[in-house]
């Protein structure tokens, strides 16, 4: 037995391949809750009414699915130049900290869109930087960015704590440590009235589509896919090299940190610790469902939405521990993986 | 400065190495095997979170320490095979393969823990491993601190070293593995299968992974919570750039690391007014650092990451 690369790959095939992915995810799921003594079939219809089944459901799944689109956006660009960008929480978090401290004191004064403008230049800025490093430390000294990117979400956290413990800290919350909130003028309007949800999803959305204009349309698209497809052919062909790496860097690094901008302006108003439930190691789920295209992400954001927050619901009604939802997901990953083989091998005996 | 000599000469410091190194070692050591068969294994720190998990359970269950050990040793190695089958049969990208393992072993664990385990306001414990008493030697000053009253685990992570260390270098079994990370097609034509060895090699390499977590709920701690490991696992990964891929600098840099890790602990009690996050920093700050200084001269065994199909160049 043995994979022989296939000659063409029909479109219909690709996309069959998530669907394939998430159906196996949901399969061995639900033979984990069968141990935990639930009907699975019962549980999976309390998962989709806890996030699709009400207004309140739909936008709280699509509230939960804007930053995941940006954090799927960062991931997926990165990845396709095979630049490993596993730091998009901490990305994520310096996004979402810059967006605190202009929030309340430096951009206070001047006309709202401009003051949003600003933040999100600087949000998405500082979140490239973050990518920026590790990304000159493997094009310089060959260090592997798997490595330095996650390291980095754990000093970033940190980071985070000490801010908000010390000289960013909130007077007014009654001693629990959390940001001085943004100005109430800098708030994202909502996008539905009486929920949650946020003109960010529409950013996000932009957002994807300008990525795929960008990776489909433009010379740094290809250039970036070459590199990634085969480095060496592509540097022998004439791309640079360490330009094409760190312009994909700083796209993928913005993104993270734009995800961590449009969280702050749209839902909390102030940075925690906890303001991301994984959002950055999310993406890269939602990246590799949507097999790294930018439109697609949109699709596999929402579709990762709707475990999390239906897993909440259906743990509130069944008592399955709300960890089914990782654990789902990353079989769905896994999945993705070998589904993807597939679509550019197939099996000879 | 006469308290950092204080700190500096106390026995009690440097039995906090060898206890913080410990499953650094086995995990290191584990991630070394894997990468000198040729196999990146990510999935180290959700594998060492299962071992955690596999092990103390284990024993919550009724079973006695070394079962429980057993058993962790046992999960890490089927994620090990479930590691090798996507890289090494299949040939899919080594870093998502294991990113998704780490996901999904760890998010596996608090899944089952949450199910089998009534937790109350606080987690429930067992009867972890404790110090040995060796007569006489455990008596000495200093020395009988630091190096005789270890808990088993510990011994069992050095004599690992000396194993791993022995089998690599001079058994034809350590050959074999060696070569399959440098050239798979030279194992090929000698006649051995470098698709077995590399699952052979990471699934033991897993294994270690495991253990090494458990060592965290049996050992350090006794009992689990969610992320308890912290980035130990990626430490790891680290650590074994900075060892250049050998089981003696393994050691060598796991202890160094403890070094800097037991002594922020104890820093962080006597200095005031510096915020205890910046403490905290400093061993994900010092690992980015050793990849730093290590990297340009770093010996990459030549096949890592590369999936290997016969008669495919």
């Amino acid at each position: 037995m043995r994979l022989e690369r296939r000659t063409d790959t029909s479109l219909a095939l690709i996309a069959t391949a998530p669907l394939a992915a998430i159906a196996l995810a949901l399969a061995l799921g639900s033979i984990l809750i069968g141990v935990a003594g639930v009907n699975p079939l019962g549980a999976y219809v309390h998962l989709i009414e806890g996030s699709l089944g009400s207004r309140l459901a739909i936008t709280e799944t699509l509230t939960r699915a804007t930053p995941l689109i940006l954090t799927g956006l960062a991931a997926a660009v990165a990845f396709r130049c095979k630049l490993w960008n596993i730091g998009g929480e901490g990305q994520f978090y310096v996004g979402a900290l810059m967006t605190a401290w202009l929030g309340h004191s430096i951009v206070t004064g001047l006309p709202a869109p401009l003051a949003i403008a600003i933040i999100i230049v600087a949000g998405m800025f500082v979140g490239a930087l973050l990518l920026a490093g590790p990304a000159i430390l493997r094009l310089r000294f060959g260090v592997d960015e798997v490595v330095t990117t996650l390291l980095l979400n754990f000093v970033v956290i940190l980071f985070v704590g000490l801010m908000i413990e010390g000289p960013m800290r909130d007077p007014l919350a009654f001693g629990w440590p959390r940001s001085i909130p943004v100005d109430g003028d800098l708030r994202l309007p909502d996008l539905v009235q009486r929920s949650r949800l946020h003109v960010g999803l529409l950013i996000a959305c932009a957002a994807a589509l300008l990525v795929w204009l960008v990776l489909a349309r433009t010379r740094f698209g290809l250039e970036s896919r070459a590199v990634g497809h085969n480095a060496k052919a592509a540097a022998f062909a004439g791309v640079a090299l360490p330009k094409t790496v760190l312009g994909t860097a700083f796209l993928s690094g913005g993104l993270a940190g734009l995800a961590g901008v449009v969280e702050v302006l749209g839902v909390t108003g102030h940075v925690t610790t906890t303001l991301s439930p994984g959002y950055g190691y999310s993406g890269i789920v939602v990246a590799m469902l949507a097999a790294l295209h930018p439109i697609g992400v949109v699709a596999a954001a929402v579709f990762v939405a709707m475990i999390f927050v239906g897993a909440d619901a259906m743990a509130r009604a069944t008592g399955v521990p709300s960890f089914i939802a990782d654990v789902i997901l990353s079989v769905s990953l896994l999945s993705m993986l070998v589904a993807l083989l597939f679509t550019t091998y197939r099996i000879r005996r | 400065m006469a308290e950092t000599i204080d700190i500096l000469t106390s026995a009690s410091l440097w039995a906090a190495v060898l206890r913080i190194a410990t499953p650094l070692i086995f995990g290191v050591l584990g991630a070394l095997l894997c990468e000198r068969s040729g196999v990146l294994n990510l999935g180290i720190e959700g594998i060492m979170t299962m071992g955690a998990m596999v092990g103390w359970l284990t024993v919550y269950l009724g079973a006695d320490l070394w079962t429980g050990l057993l058993a962790a040793a046992l999960s890490g190695a089927i994620f090990g095979l479930l590691h090798s089958g996507l890289t090494v049969s299949l040939g899919l990208s080594q870093h998502v393969s294991g990113l998704g393992i780490t996901l999904f072993a760890a998010s596996l664990s608090y899944y089952l823990y949450r199910l089998l385990v009534e937790v109350g306001d606080l987690p429930p414990t067992i009867e972890p491993f404790q110090a040995l008493y060796i007569p006489g030697l455990s008596d000495l000053p200093f020395v009988g601190e630091v190096l005789f009253q270890q808990s088993a685990p510990t011994y069992l992570a050095l004599l690992t070293v000396v194993v791993v260390a022995y089998v690599l270098a001079r058994t034809p079994l350590g050959l074999a593995i060696r070569m399959t990370g440098e050239n798979p097609h030279a194992v090929d034509a000698q006649g051995l299968d470098p698709l077995a060895i590399r699952y052979g090699a990471v699934m033991a390499g897993s294994a270690l992974m495991a253990v090494g977590g458990a060592f965290l709920t049996m050992a350090a701690f006794n009992s689990f919570f969610p992320e308890m490991v912290q980035g130990r696992g990626w430490i790891c990964i680290a650590l074994v750039v900075f060892a250049s891929w050998r089981p003696g600098k393994a050691l060598l840099g796991a202890l160094l690391f403890a070094f800097f890790d037991a002594f922020q602990l104890r820093l962080q009690t006597s200095v005031e007014g510096v915020p205890y996050q910046l403490f905290l920093m400093a061993p994900y700050l010092l690992s980015i650092a050793a990849l730093i200084l290590v990297a340009r001269r770093a010996q990459v065994p030549e096949a890592l990451m590369t999936p290997y199909r016969r008669g495919e160049r």
